[in-house]
């Protein structure tokens, strides 16, 4: 949970890095960025405020990655997760998954980022012009 | 009896005016139990419920000193 401005090219930069293990161990890394759009259901939203509950959502995400760790043979995998107050053009989620195929890191990016929109406790108010609004549900994402 | 924390997240929470409360219930007790108490039926629509930080159906029983959480359903993500 990051409470702070997401960089996830950054991010992604420093884990790499950070990273134990020898080069030349993964062949494939899917990556995904989602990002605050300026408009829902019609309207404009000038702003997001993402809700969470400490605790839960880490350890469900945290679950995420490794039912994903034991679905698909993975060398690493990463999601950092924004919370409190985003503007449009603020990135809100990064998904990343490092593997020796392509056929895993895919599925198993798509697999995380799914399984994070249904499950971790996360609950997204939409500030518009007239007020704000709770959003009471997900787009899909098959 | 037992005590158990009670927790309210996003528009459940603003619904209901409190983030959170402790009840007093007999002991085997369910979650379905806590939610009566805790909304006294003023609450319409989906809601999911939690045992200890993990998601749990209504009929799970609780245990002394158990952490409750109710929160609408979760939205997440990008798009």
């Amino acid at each position: 949970m990051l409470a702070q401005p997401l960089a996830p090219w950054e991010c992604l930069r420093r884990h790499e890095q950070a990273r134990a293990g020898e080069p030349g161990q993964f062949g494939a890394t899917a990556v995904f960025v989602g990002t605050m759009r300026d408009f829902n259901q019609g309207d404009a939203v000038s702003g997001l405020f993402l809700e969470h509950y400490p605790g839960m959502t880490e350890r469900c995400l945290e679950a995420i990655e490794q039912r994903a760790g034991e679905r698909w043979e993975l060398t690493d995998s990463l999601i950092v997760h924004r919370v409190g107050q985003l503007h449009p053009g603020d990135p809100i989620v990064l998904v990343a998954v490092w593997s020796t195929h392509r056929r895993a890191a895919f599925e198993a990016s798509r697999w995380m980022m799914e399984e994070l929109k249904s499950n971790a406790p996360l609950w997204k108010k939409e500030q518009l012009a007239q007020g704000s609004r709770w959003v009471e549900k997900n787009t899909p994402g098959y | 009896m037992m005590r158990i924390s009670v927790r309210f997240f996003a528009g459940l929470r603003e619904q209901l005016e409190q983030a959170e409360l402790e009840l007093s219930l007999p002991a085997d007790a369910t979650v379905a139990q806590v939610w009566e108490q805790a909304a006294k039926g003023a609450v319409s629509g989906p809601v999911l419920a939690a045992r200890n930080m993990e998601y749990v159906d209504f009929s799970a029983r609780l245990h002394d000193g158990d952490e409750v959480a109710f929160f609408p359903p979760v939205t997440g993500g990008g798009r």
